[in-house]
């Protein structure tokens, strides 16, 4: 009796062609938005790429671990300030982005543990509720260490941060390649580009690891889990500081990327954005993490340009300021899609079975 | 020592405020357990609303004393504010009652930008001056000194507190409430109409987070459209602090809150050596809250709860 047992499936043609079509779509996707839109939509990509990342850090917590994490945002300003602080006139360091960036990564995972281990024993709201209030005392920390010892600038923030570069070959500047001529934010988006697919391969290599698996456990069941053998304690933390890795790494980019960050980048609204994206785009679910950061993303910024100019042509002024109508709509629609698909845009199979559980009344 | 009195007295002003509104917060949590993230907002409607009938008042020249054109316009304020809380529990809550846990705290904060928004809209984005018809009388005690209508906040929310405690504890409304909280299902078999206890649950709260919402306006003597979310922070910090679900430990919370807040700003700069000063006084909040989450995690006054994952 033979058993044919494939470890690995057979190189599937059609994978290979959407992953290659896919890679061509995103290498020349600057070129498209920049020529058809102007720069400012490709400094809109970068951004995108950076909340993917900040989102699937988020996800590590929250949609694999089962941890509600309201705070998330004082990660991205641990790890901003830290680039900033060591890379600008601020104190006059000005350290080359392959220390600062680990570093402000390092620092911001040491901050999940410090914010991890207490919470411990906590679970739902009551975390939820915890971690906001982390979020809080960090910003609030940020706003008024400027005084007596002048360590964050408060208010007025840090500026004038070095931009990523190596040797001299500053992603700041407009550089030439085979005649084409790159703008300083198009060097932003594939640099980003490339940590964004490093950080979607860990999550991804996460999710289908043994911790991965542990994490579903323990948000399954936790007692059960325990019971199982997995250590409660050691994978929560691990959660923590692994999302926190990913927030400290897209706040120095962040930092490079925008040269000047204050404490009022890093409010609650922030963290509910990025939680935003992650349960609307499909918890757990990386793909459908990806997609809610991007959409979070881009349609504000296209609704920006549309709110004004549509107002204009149907009252004949404007009767809602953009940034008000853009928000409300921002609130609408996290109350509409939970009211109608709760479980997010694009969800994972087993997510939607839960949902579809819940719907009848489990 | 005048200052240490100074600092409990300014703490009891503010605490009777946030107990006003945790109780808001406990009462649905308790019922619902859901964090009604919204609650600041009504809270900041509520003074909103006053402000606005007050200066209309104001405005068409009818001179009515002070005390009269307050109470026209926290009675515009109360219904409307009801009003509010009937209709977030009815669109944002109610569908989601067999949802999981994230999808309500989702809507509730998508519910508080809403409001948010929409208060921009009305009232636009700056602060709004409480009219000029406030009386600054000032009451001395022991060499400290607080106004009379601190004193008068402090007095109508303990009334407002005892009347919510007493409708709880002895009414067959009250009955039905703690029954629902305890087993919906139940409840609901013993002939309780859960909907409309959960209703009316909403109702009161928002109810009593108008009249906080008008003393918030009074105490500062200004409103704004962001008001509501810090206050709705720590009055909710408040209730987990006294015991979430537990009326009288709401009202324990938001007083013991309010002292500690107040005596922390009041002292923080000579206990640091002048390193953090008064303006840290919004982490004791957090502070509190998260030294409470760790050795106390059912509250002062809570009962130990199973999970509620």
């Amino acid at each position: 009796m033979t058993v044919s047992v494939t470890t690995t499936p057979p190189a599937n043609g059609k994978k290979v062609l959407g992953f290659l079509a896919s890679a061509i779509i995103l290498a020349i996707l600057p070129f498209v938005v920049g020529n058809a839109f102007g720069n400012s939509w490709v400094r809109t990509l970068d951004f995108a790429l950076l909340y993917v990342m900040l989102a699937l850090g988020l996800n590590i917590v929250v949609g694999f671990a089962g941890l509600l994490d309201l705070g998330f945002i004082a990660f991205y300003a641990v790890g901003a300030y830290t680039f900033a602080l060591l890379g600008s006139p601020h104190f006059g360091i000005h350290l080359p982005f392959y220390i600062t960036l680990p570093l402000g990564a390092l620092i911001a995972a040491c901050f999940g543990l410090l914010l991890g281990t207490p919470v411990l024993k906590l679970k739902g709201d009551y975390l939820a509720i915890v971690t906001l209030g982390f979020g809080e005392i960090i910003r609030i920390f940020l706003n008024n260490l400027n005084a007596p010892y002048n360590l964050t600038n408060g208010p007025q923030g840090v500026n004038l941060i070095d931009p990523v570069s190596v040797g001299g070959f500053s992603l700041g500047k407009t550089h030439e390649f085979f005649g084409i001529s790159f703008n300083s934010v198009y060097m932003y988006y594939y640099f980003f580009l490339a940590l964004t697919v490093l950080v979607v391969i860990m999550a991804w290599r996460l999710q289908h690891s043994r911790i991965g698996r542990a994490w579903v456990a323990m948000r399954e069941d936790d007692i059960a889990a325990a019971a199982m053998g997995i250590n409660i304690r050691n994978i929560k933390l691990l959660a923590f500081a692994l999302g926190a890795l990913s927030g400290g790494v897209a706040g120095g980019l962040f930092a490079s990327f925008q040269g000047f960050i204050s404490p009022e980048s890093f409010g609650l609204l922030e963290s509910i954005m990025i939680l935003a994206m992650v349960v609307l785009g499909g918890m757990g679910h990386i793909p459908g993490v990806i997609l809610g950061a991007v959409v979070l993303t881009i349609a504000p910024e296209i609704l920006r340009d549309v709110i004004g100019p549509l107002q204009m042509a149907t009252f004949g002024k404007m009767i809602v300021d953009p940034e008000n109508a853009r928000m409300l709509l921002f609130g609408l629609a996290l109350v509409v899609m939970m009211l109608v698909r709760p479980e997010g845009m694009w969800p994972s199979k087993r997510r939607k079975a839960e949902f579809d559980d819940a719907k009848k009344g489990h | 020592m005048d200052i240490f009195l100074q600092q409990i007295l300014n703490g009891l002003v503010l605490g009777s405020i946030y107990a006003l509104i945790a109780l808001g917060y406990t009462m649905v949590y308790g019922i619902m357990g859901l964090i009604n993230f919204a609650h600041g907002e009504v809270v900041m409607v509520g003074g909103m609303v006053t402000v606005t009938v007050v200066s209309a008042l104001l405005g068409m020249g009818i001179n009515l004393p002070a005390l009269a054109l307050i109470l026209i316009g926290v009675m515009v304020a109360i219904p409307a504010c009801m009003l509010l809380g009937f209709t977030i529990e009815r669109v944002a809550y109610r569908p989601l009652r067999n949802a999981p846990r994230l999808a309500p705290l989702i809507t509730a904060i998508g519910v508080s930008i809403v409001l948010q928004q929409l208060a921009i809209l009305v009232w636009g984005r700056n602060y709004i001056p409480f009219p000029p018809i406030l009386d600054h009388d000032v009451v001395e005690i022991f060499g400290a000194s607080i106004t009379k209508l601190q004193v008068s906040i402090v007095v109508l929310c303990f009334v407002i507190m005892t009347a919510l405690l007493v409708v709880v504890e002895k009414t067959k409304l009250g009955r039905a409430m703690r029954a629902t909280s305890q087993n919906p299902a139940v409840a609901g078999l013993m002939g309780v109409n859960v909907n409309t206890i959960i209703s009316t649950t909403f109702v009161i709260g928002s109810a009593l987070g108008a009249i906080a919402g008008l003393m918030v306006a009074t105490n500062y003597e200004q409103v704004h459209y962001y008001m509501g979310f810090m206050i709705g922070l720590k009055a909710f910090t408040a209730a987990v602090l006294g015991g979430i679900g537990n009326l009288g430990g709401a009202v324990a919370g938001g007083i013991l809150l309010g002292i500690i807040e107040s005596l922390g700003a009041g002292y923080i700069g000579d206990l640091t050596g002048g390193f953090l000063g008064s303006h840290y006084q919004d982490i004791f909040a957090f502070m509190v809250l998260i030294a409470v989450l760790i050795f106390r995690p059912s509250g002062l006054m809570g009962e130990k709860m199973a999970d509620r994952a």
